[in-house]
């Protein structure tokens, strides 16, 4: 079968859960094979893309590919699709994957379908448009199909693959090199899951009404082994750090649960969120819109509901 | 400093939004048309770099006939002049169609700085910006929070997931704003009389050149094969808290398997 390319998403040598569920995604459609560019290469990093069924790895390790925004990544990707005519290729629907399949698109003159929640038969793509009122199939007809896949729409499934590794040089470009990135500056509050990878999601909103009341929403999510998100209502007042936003301009989540507390429910909101499995609302209002998406709401305080929920979780344990 | 942003027309988020069952592209006249929300960060931007540095801000708008409002608005915000890439071949066009479409205009109008919003309300491909600098040969600055001019150099705080990242580059460059950055200001009455007065040249595909055989729906790179509303929501359950919503909460989380 022919070869699917899956670009490995990494951060300081490690893995992100999404390419497991790409190559999980790519196994079902032809051979997966794993594109390794930037700094970081290791066994370790061999053997989770090996567990997940890459059968091949090329790797463009040099340094330089990690030092400029996007654009080398895209040259890695096109220099593979020049040699080695995949059927396809796959990439996490993260602002960067998203910015390295469009590049990729114009240097192979190829379509891409943008935030697939799901790829079948042929390389038709399902989408969730319009805050996730629509479903859409779509697929691309001018050459490769390049798909960027929304984290979380895949289970990873374990299945081995061969890992045979492939050194590959590339060039780059002047082009590639324009926008250097001169200092990397990290944020993340640590031990949690990421954002954007995490089974659940607690948020909190403006009814959580300060920085320091985050801490009962923290320790929600901690009950639970969930990342922490937050409303632009929160985050534009300074209580929690912009990368946690969820929504339209924020982060795109879709984890097995979302817990959200002291959150209205704007559409900006919804728009990154609202494919959530499971969606659990806390709000006092009852005619908060987000009730509407619910699969559990309670009306009431959450000062008083969120405790005794973090509460009853750890007693369970 | 010659700054062009460019500007989308978007259906209200705040209305139903519909594909159209024709040609399956997004239904336009179902909805109200607005200026797509972060573009307004994104001539905001131009605008507060046009006041230290000085020079001219272009809007630049791609869509149908209906577009010049999006336009007036963010003239009304201090824009100089605007072009309004308007032609019947150019519906139904992919993202690659759009940035081919829109970096022929760039191309056309000369800059020293393109910005953009990082992403539409609509169709949120969030990819547009790097196609242009793909396309231009230009740096691309995107997701950017914070961005600063100094002479010809340019520097950006770029958002990631783990925080931010600090990039350099030198004009000419395509920059992308996430919607941190600034408070876009509200046009002023004074404003909004003065935009029916400033220029807006209508360009067609010939007078940008554009080749027709990269634009339009027909030639696009991707199709929609169908689509259909997703199924509603199953109603869930709503209760007031009487003391143990918290345990009651729980209970449901159980019974889900998630404890
Ligand atoms: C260009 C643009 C982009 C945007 N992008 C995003 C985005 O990415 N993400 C995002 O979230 N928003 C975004 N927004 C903002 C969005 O429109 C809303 O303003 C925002 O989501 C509101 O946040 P909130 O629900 O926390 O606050 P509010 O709407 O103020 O809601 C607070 C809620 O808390 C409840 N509450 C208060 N106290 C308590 C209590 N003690 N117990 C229980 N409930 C309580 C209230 O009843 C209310 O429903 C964007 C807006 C624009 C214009
Ligand atoms: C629901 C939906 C899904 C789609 N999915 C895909 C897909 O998967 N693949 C694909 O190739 N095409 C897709 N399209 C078509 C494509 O997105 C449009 O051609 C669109 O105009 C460009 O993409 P965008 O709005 O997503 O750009 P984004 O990259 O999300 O927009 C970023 C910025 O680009 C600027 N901009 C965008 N369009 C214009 C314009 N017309 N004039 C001026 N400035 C503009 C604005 O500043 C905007 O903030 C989709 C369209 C819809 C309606």
């Amino acid at each position: 079968m022919t070869e699917i390319l899956v670009l490995v998403d990494h951060v300081d040598g490690d893995v992100k859960k999404v390419t497991f569920e790409l190559l999980t995604l790519a196994r079902s459609l032809g051979t997966p094979a794993a594109v390794w560019a930037g700094p970081g290469y290791s066994d370790a990093a061999k053997a989770r893309l090996a567990e997940y069924g890459a059968e091949k790895i090329y790797i463009a390790d040099a340094d330089e590919i990690g030092d400029y925004v996007a654009a080398p990544k895209a040259e890695v990707l096109a220099h593979l699709v020049a040699e080695r005519s995949p059927a396809a290729v796959f990439l996490a629907a993260t602002g960067e994957g998203k910015e390295v399949a469009g590049r990729l698109a114009i240097k192979t003159d190829s379509g891409v379908i943008s935030d697939a929640v799901g790829v079948g038969e042929g390389f038709v793509a399902e989408q969730s448009i319009f805050g996730g009122g629509v479903n859409v199939h779509s697929r691309v007809t001018r050459g490769l199909p390049i798909i960027t896949v929304r984290p979380n729409s895949t289970a990873p499934v374990a299945a081995a693959g061969a890992g045979a590794e492939e050194k590959i040089e590339v060039a780059l470009s002047d082009a590639a090199r324009a926008a250097r990135i001169v200092e990397r500056v990290v944020q993340e509050k640590g031990g949690r899951p990421e954002l954007t990878e995490a089974a659940i999601v607690v948020s909190g909103g403006r009814g959580v009404g300060s920085g320091e009341n985050f801490a009962i929403i923290e320790r929600l999510a901690d009950s639970l082994g969930a990342a922490v998100g937050a409303s632009r209502a929160a985050t534009d007042a300074g209580w929690y750090p912009h990368q946690f936003q969820v929504g339209q301009t924020g982060k795109t989540v879709s984890p097995q649960l979302y817990i959200a507390a002291g959150i209205s429910g704007a559409i900006q909101h919804r728009a990154g969120m609202q494919t959530s499995k499971t969606i659990v609302v806390i709000n006092k209002d009852a005619e908060a819109p987000l009730f509407e998406v619910a699969d559990y709401g309670v009306v009431g305080d959450l000062f008083q509901i969120v405790p005794q929920l973090t509460e009853e979780i750890e007693k369970r344990r | 400093m010659n700054i062009v942003v460019c500007v989308k027309q978007v259906p209200d988020t705040a209305t139903e939004r519909k594909l159209r069952s024709d040609d399956k592209t997004l239904d336009r006249d179902a909805a109200d048309g607005v200026v797509n929300e972060l573009d307004e960060y994104a001539v905001e931007e131009a605008l507060r770099l046009k006041e230290a540095h000085g020079g001219e801000v272009t809007v630049l708008s791609m869509g149908p006939a209906r577009a010049t409002e999006t336009i007036r608005k963010a003239l009304a915000m201090g824009a100089d002049k605007a072009v309004h890439l308007h032609d019947d071949a150019l519906h139904g066009s992919d993202a690659l169609g759009t940035s081919y479409a829109v970096s022929q205009a760039l191309k056309k109008i000369g800059f020293d700085l393109v910005i953009l919003g990082s992403e539409s309300t609509d169709a949120r491909t969030g990819m547009l910006a790097a196609m242009l600098a793909e396309r231009l040969g230009a740096p691309q600055l995107t997701l950017a929070s914070k961005v600063e001019v100094e002479g010809t150099a340019i520097r950006v705080e770029r958002i990631t997931d783990y925080g931010y990242d600090k990039v350099e580059a030198s004009l000419p460059a395509v920059v992308s704003v996430v919607e941190k950055i600034n408070e876009p200001r509200y046009p002023s009455f004074k404003g909004i009389m003065a935009a029916k007065k400033k220029p807006v040249e209508t360009l067609g595909i010939a007078d940008a050149d554009i080749a027709a055989d990269q634009v339009g729906l027909a030639n696009s790179w991707s199709e929609v094969v169908d689509f259909a509303a997703a199924p509603p929501r199953a109603a869930g359950t709503v209760i007031k808290d009487e003391g143990d919503g918290g345990a009651r909460a729980a209970e449901f989380l159980a019974s889900k398997k998630f404890i």
